[in-house]
């Protein structure tokens, strides 16, 4: 065990907002964004790089927050699914999974909705074998999937106009 | 879950870190991406008492060509190497580098902790040694090239020096009547792969000029025999030559059973994906554009 830990002055923006804290070096993004800020739509899932269920954006990039240190996000841009609203309008993305019954429990869907923005910034018109490549870090136990390819499709459509 | 306690340094140089590093000895791991090494940190097999971060020394998440020299930044990330015009080119490299896990450890994964982990389930490895790469190594001695084959000297265990880091890959692209495929069978995305297998191969007509062929999560260290390639090098290739390499090279594995399968379960699949690459590999020499990509379960 090493002697008392010094801890590291961070800045990170998230969802537009600036936050400003002095962290273990332990914490994992994940536990700033629920446990620091409150943030807790970002799920914990596996916890192992697997589920894809803390999965948030930074600087645009999917990126799994179990599996990256609040230290590192240092002076980056994070986007989490309470993001995704503006203007108490819900994201074309989450009106398409209501809409297309895209979640039953829920508890994946935060992951699914980020992966997925990161999926049509990239291809805003994806087949359905791209959007399953697209979101296959991402773990579903409910749906089976084709409800979430369908929330997917439908928002791909009405993003485009 | 937390890794153990741990000090945190970041480095603004290659130079500051070698010398963090030297300084802290043995307790000190150098962080990339993490895609590894955390997930080790927080299972508890690894509790080093300082990481020192490598993500924000400039200039080593590039790619470049000099000549027929094809140079990657040791910090280039899986995504950025998959979607670079190096891909275009080579598409084994395409291949391989979008086969990766999944898009988000992709963002951060990096091929330079890739090799420096000595995984022998990570894909890079092995599609490097299909390609004779070269690593250019520094450390408190200097810099030195490593061959991507004398990297590892056992699982995890690579032969870096204390405080030496991987900077570049390096490896020559390969001629216009050369293909190259890497493919590799999991259970699903996130998984490491349950086998995989790269393959380089040149062809002048019929005759098989030059070959590399290597297997990946097929042992202890990434798996290659030099006797497999020689009863295809040098002549004409046919389906027994083929035939035959595979039962060498399938039989040089050493795959240990785990969750993915059993050892006869992994050496079929090997031979199966040894056939496949090798299938590609011919038709991308004759010009064919092959989609070659990692299969699910």
């Amino acid at each position: 065990m090493p002697d008392a830990i010094d801890r590291v002055s961070i800045q990170v923006t998230i969802n537009g907002q600036s936050y400003e804290r002095e962290v273990e070096p332990r914490l994992l993004l994940v536990q700033l964004i629920r446990e620091e800020l409150g943030l807790t739509g970002t799920h914990i899932g596996c916890d192992v790089t697997y589920c894809g269920a803390c999965t948030v954006l930074i600087e645009g990039n999917p990126v799994k927050s179990c599996t990256m240190l609040a230290v590192q996000a240092d002076q980056c841009e994070v986007l989490t699914v309470e993001g995704l609203e503006q203007d108490g309008e819900l994201h074309p993305l989450q009106k398409a999974f209501s809409e297309n019954h895209g979640l039953q429990c829920g508890y994946c869907t935060p992951g699914m909705l980020m992966s997925s923005m990161a999926l049509l910034a990239e291809n805003p018109d994806p087949s359905a074998d791209e959007i399953r490549k697209g979101i296959s870090g991402n773990l579903c136990r409910c749906t089976g999937y084709n409800n979430i390819i369908k929330s997917v499709q439908a928002a791909a459509k009405e993003m485009a106009g | 879950m937390y890794p153990a306690p741990f000090h945190y340094h970041r480095a603004d140089s290659l130079q500051g870190a070698i010398s963090l590093l030297q300084e802290l000895g043995d307790s000190a791991r150098a962080l990339a991406g993490g895609q590894t090494l955390l997930v080790w940190m927080k299972l508890r097999f690894d509790e080093p008492q300082h990481l020192v971060d490598l993500s924000r020394i400039p200039g080593l998440s590039d790619i470049k060509q000099e000549g027929d020299q094809i140079c990657i930044g040791a910090l280039t990330t899986h995504a950025e190497i998959a979607t670079s015009t190096l891909a275009k080119t080579l598409p084994s490299v395409r291949d391989c580098g979008s086969g990766i896990a999944d898009a988000q450890v992709r963002s951060r994964g990096t091929i330079g902790g890739a090799l420096g982990s000595a995984d022998p389930s990570c894909d890079w490895p092995t599609l490097l040694h299909t390609l004779d790469a070269d690593l250019t190594c520094i450390g408190p001695e200097g810099i030195r090239t490593l061959p991507v084959s004398e990297l590892v000297e056992d699982i995890y265990t690579s032969t870096l020096k204390p405080a030496e880091l991987i900077t570049e890959v390096r490896f020559k692209l390969p001629p216009a009547n050369s293909g190259g495929a890497y493919c590799a069978f999991k259970r699903c995305a996130p998984a490491y792969p349950t086998a995989s297998v790269g393959v380089q191969l040149t062809l002048d007509g019929d005759v098989c000029s030059n070959i590399r062929i290597a297997l990946g999560s097929a042992g202890l260290t990434t798996i290659t025999s030099k006797e497999a390639e020689d009863i295809l090098r040098g002549n004409p290739l046919t389906e027994a030559g083929i035939d035959k390499a595979t039962e060498v090279i399938v039989a040089a594995a050493e795959p240990v059973p785990d969750q993915r399968g059993s050892e006869d379960f992994k050496r079929a699949v090997l031979r199966t994906l040894v056939k496949r690459a090798m299938d590609i590999a011919v038709r991308r020499c004759r010009g064919e554009t092959i989609k070659g990509h990692h299969e699910y379960a």
